[in-house]
């Protein structure tokens, strides 16, 4: 029986395998619809997190499975102070799987050490959220076809940032793959992801503060949020949100068959007008969640 | 000084001048009945600062191999059973340490669900590195 707690927990082989089956879901679906039928997903939602929930009540709905759960601490177990060891205990009992989401980090290990069935990692606080990384790793299959010889620029909140750090170290595993990490002074990436990861793994990377210096060589481009709670003082955020805010006019030099990737949900880093350009993904990223959901659900369950 | 040689019992040497009382704290030495001598800032040659210090225990206890490699794996340990003395220099940092030391980051689920086990894994040999199995902060 298998959970999946961080990314790290697949080979790149297991990785290959869910794309493919994803890849396979996308162009066949009705040869899935009922490949889960008796099952039940438990999405056990100790924090709300509607985007990621509804992807993997949907994912499980689109296997001809059934979904149970609860959407906040507050209509839960733990309202009442029951552990997250006992809760899936007794889950574990009415479900075939679970999808956890967490406040507190490594909470969803904790249930699959307990819950007897397998356990998806949805989010745990801001330690890991695999699903999301398997997320972008299938649009970047789907766009680029690999992994090996891309280069990927990140820019916004590389600190804090949980998305960036496992996408990092998930493409860390490929070949000749370079990193532009691209973000104010104040939310450069941690320095265990550069020494443990980037380093230790002969990886070519660039630190920068312009976007725009290093936009032609990106194969893509992975936008994330520049929080104004990160910053010290009101004017630094001023000062530099603009930088990091993707426009038309900043896309002018990509290559034209650049991919333009966000977690979602936005604020204002992408400029509404970038939408309508080929190169953003972030929709088809969104709806390529719930097919990798799906190939995940159905590999965990270990359905043929 | 000098503490007069065993003929049955347990001689910790090389220990990290400074890790001597830490080692006879988690090591529960002071629970014993026989006699226990921790000797601070011994004069070493083999140290780079020419201090050690040692532990010197009258009597055959089961000693937590897992705690001293945590602690201090450059440790030699001398087990002497009438008077022979079998010596092992360099203890391996365990795998894994269990309830030795606590997570801290208050954000990890053991700081809200105290019945946990804390739990820590070597990530890193060569440096060390010991992070918790739940969060991943590194110990200490
Ligand atoms: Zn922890």
């Amino acid at each position: 029986m298998r959970s999946l707690i961080d990314i790290l927990d697949l080979t790149t082989a297991e990785i290959d395998e869910l794309v493919s089956t994803a890849n396979d879901i996308i162009a066949d679906p009705e040869k899935y619809a009922h490949k889960c039928q008796g099952k039940k997903l438990a999405t056990l939602f100790f924090e709300p997190s509607t985007r990621t929930r509804l992807s993997f009540e949907a994912a499980m709905y689109e296997l001809g499975g059934n979904v149970l759960g609860f959407s906040e601490a507050q209509s839960s177990s733990s309202a009442k102070g029951e552990s997250v060891s006992d809760t899936v205990k007794v889950v574990g009992y009415y479900a075939d799987i679970i999808a956890m989401r967490h406040p507190k980090e490594g909470a969803p290990l904790v249930a699959s050490m307990k819950a007897g069935i397998p356990v998806i990692n949805a989010g745990d606080g801001g330690h890991n959220h695999p699903t999301q990384t398997l997320t972008d790793l299938l649009t970047i299959n789907r766009e680029k076809g690999r992994f090996s010889g891309l280069t990927v620029g990140f820019c916004g909140d590389l600190k804090f940032g949980r998305t960036v750090h496992s996408l990092i170290g998930a493409l860390s595993r490929y070949e000749k793959v370079k990193i532009v990490l691209v973000s104010p002074k104040e939310l450069t990436v941690p320095e265990y992801i550069k020494e443990e990861v980037l380093k230790a793994k002969n990886i070519e990377f660039v630190e920068t503060t312009d976007l725009e210096e290093v936009m032609p060589q990106l194969d893509i481009l992975y936008m994330t949020r520049v929080q104004r709670e990160r910053f010290f003082n009101e004017q630094d955020y001023i000062r530099l949100k603009d930088s990091y805010i993707l426009t038309p006019e900043k896309l002018a030099t990509a290559k034209p068959d650049m991919c333009i990737l966000h977690p979602l949900p936005r604020v204002n880093e992408i400029a509404v007008a970038v939408d309508d350009d080929p190169r953003a993904k972030y929709f088809e990223q969104a709806k390529n969640g719930k097919y990798i959901r799906m190939a995940l659900i159905l590999k965990l369950l270990e359905v043929e | 000084m000098t503490v007069s040689p065993i003929e049955n019992g347990i001689v910790l040497d090389h220990i990290t001048a400074g890790k001597g009382m830490e080692l006879y704290k988690v090591l529960g030495l002071a629970e014993l009945d026989c006699l226990v001598a921790v000797i601070n800032n011994a004069y070493s040659k083999k140290s780079p600062t020419g201090k050690k210090d040692i532990i010197k225990i009258d009597a055959q206890i089961d000693l937590d191999f897992d705690i001293i490699g945590y602690i201090d794996p450059g440790i030699t340990v001398n087990i002497i059973k009438n008077g022979v003395n079998t010596k092992m220099e360099k203890i391996d940092p365990p795998e894994t340490i269990e309830g030795i030391i606590k997570c801290k980051n208050p954000r990890c689920i053991t700081s809200v669900e105290q019945e946990l086990p804390h739990i820590f894994k070597l990530t890193d040999r060569e440096n060390m590195v010991y992070r918790c199995i739940y969060c991943e902060s590194k110990a200490k």
